[in-house]
């Protein structure tokens, strides 16, 4: 079945490839939207391969790239009227950087890549053009030894193609940076909060059960009650350590990230106390705040995976110190919730 | 990357000047900048900005970078201490 982002099939020496189209489709607009919600998780991937825009002949440059749906388009949309060469290499449909850092991105799955598509009768020269990014997974000198290509690492964002091709394959220091902006931040946020959405269920059913237990064996408007306010002291931590956290980051005082979700929880909290405060002990404000606190300083420690600068001898550094802390808080906060009725009715 | 730093004094990358031939490799893939050759001569500015990707080790023809590379996700990192733990495959990490 012909993709439909696939314009004609163009000869070639090794028999007819896909020329892909370059500009973005309603299709693609509806892909990239359902990937980036996280309805689309796996799966969202295109066939490895050589593919070819614009007009490309023996001499165009090579670009090779992951075979997942998102990466591969975020290319192809930004060439434009660029003739080259995509030779999309089996990533698992992963994006490069976690392909490169996870070895499916590496050295032998360009080589293979490059021999199934006999790239050697296709081009004349001998360079690969790949993401910079992908110099995690792929040494350059082990592609050349295997088949032959030399390998040029490109600039980061695919966006800085056309000017790197247009420059004689230069990238200057920007381009060669990884970079963590607002919008590149906030295009995290869905995903995060999709994969949220069976651990809040089970707040959703547990709140209530764990809420209406008190010396009357069990209250059902207890369980409703104080159920809803569990629930929204779990949503207002989320809030803080999946929103409000990323957005907020770099202004974020402290370099742990569990840390930074109890900075970041501290307005929510304060909202979370006015809107609640009235209806609850003082036992049971303590193990709400708690409890969000806890929620917001887990998430936000959790986001160090999606950033480009923690280092993995760093975050195991934060989670030594983060998650006892996190576990008591945890402990403390539930544990105060179920005791409260208990206390209430014994102080009078 | 300006306006970011993570924790100081953790990272294990580390540099052998005296193997370095100069070939700017490192130089060339580090997505944080930390290299850069002045007369063939390899500098390493500001160690902790390092995130620990393992590119510039993985490209050195001399091994003259070491670094214990990984993903700096709390995530994965989770699932391994469990899996550790009990010896089998509990968890699986992210991305
Ligand atoms: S491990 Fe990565 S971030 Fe650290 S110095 Fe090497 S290339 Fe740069
Ligand atoms: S890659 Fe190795 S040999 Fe080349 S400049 Fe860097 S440290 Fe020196």
């Amino acid at each position: 079945m012909l993709c439909p982002f696939v314009e004609e099939f163009i000869p070639t020496p090794v028999g007819p490839i896909p020329r892909v189209a370059t500009t973005v489709s309603h299709r693609d607009r509806w892909g990239t939207i359902g990937a980036r919600i996280g309805l689309i998780r796996r799966n969202y991937k295109v066939a490895p391969g050589l593919y070819a825009v614009g007009t490309p002949g023996a001499g165009s440059p090579v670009l090779v790239t992951a075979n997942y749906k998102l990466t591969f388009d975020s290319l192809r949309h930004r060439l434009g009227n660029i003739d080259a060469w995509l030779l999309v290499v089996d990533t698992r449909g992963i994006n490069v950087w976690c392909a490169a850092g996870k070895g499916s991105f590496s050295s032998e799955e360009v080589i293979r890549g490059v021999e199934q598509a006999r790239l050697a009768e296709v081009v004349s020269h001998r360079r690969l053009i790949l993401p910079q990014l992908a110099a995690t997974g792929v040494t350059a000198r082990a592609v050349r030894r295997g088949c032959g290509f030399d390998v040029l690492f490109g600039p980061v964002r695919a966006e800085d193609l056309p000017a790197f091709l247009r420059h004689d394959h230069q990238a200057d220091e920007t381009m060669r940076t990884v970079t963590f902006t607002m919008a590149e931040r906030a295009v995290l946020i869905p995903v995060e909060l999709f994969l949220l959405a069976k651990p809040l269920l089970a707040v959703l059913c547990l709140g209530p059960l764990l809420s209406g237990i008190g010396p009357g064996l069990f209250s059902p408007a207890a369980a409703l009650e104080r159920g809803l306010i569990l629930l929204a002291a779990t949503v207002a931590g989320i809030g803080a350590g999946a929103v409000l956290t990323p957005l907020a980051l770099p202004r974020l005082p402290g370099r742990q990230f569990w840390i930074k979700g109890i900075l970041a929880v501290l307005p929510v909290a304060l909202c979370l106390w006015l809107l609640f405060a009235h209806r609850l002990t003082p036992i049971e404000q303590a193990a709400m705040l708690l409890w969000t606190a806890t929620v917001s300083s887990y998430l936000a420690m959790q986001f160090t995976g999606s950033t480009p600068f923690t280092s993995p001898s760093g975050v195991e550094y934060e989670m030594r110190r983060g998650l006892p802390v996190q576990l008591a808080a945890a402990c403390l906060g539930l544990g105060l919730w179920l005791a409260a009725p208990f206390l209430a009715n014994g102080g009078g | 990357m300006r306006g970011y730093r993570y924790i100081d004094g953790v990272v294990t990358l580390r540099v052998d000047r005296q193997r370095c031939v100069g070939c700017g490799a490192c130089v060339q893939v580090c997505p944080h900048r930390l290299f850069s050759l002045d007369e063939g001569v390899l500098a390493l500015r500001d160690a902790d900005l390092c995130m620990e990707c393992g590119a510039c080790a993985r490209n050195c023809p001399v091994e003259a970078i070491t670094v214990s590379p990984g993903v700096g996700c709390a995530v994965a990192i989770l699932a391994a201490w469990i899996n550790r733990l009990t010896g089998r495959k509990v968890l699986s990490d992210c991305c």
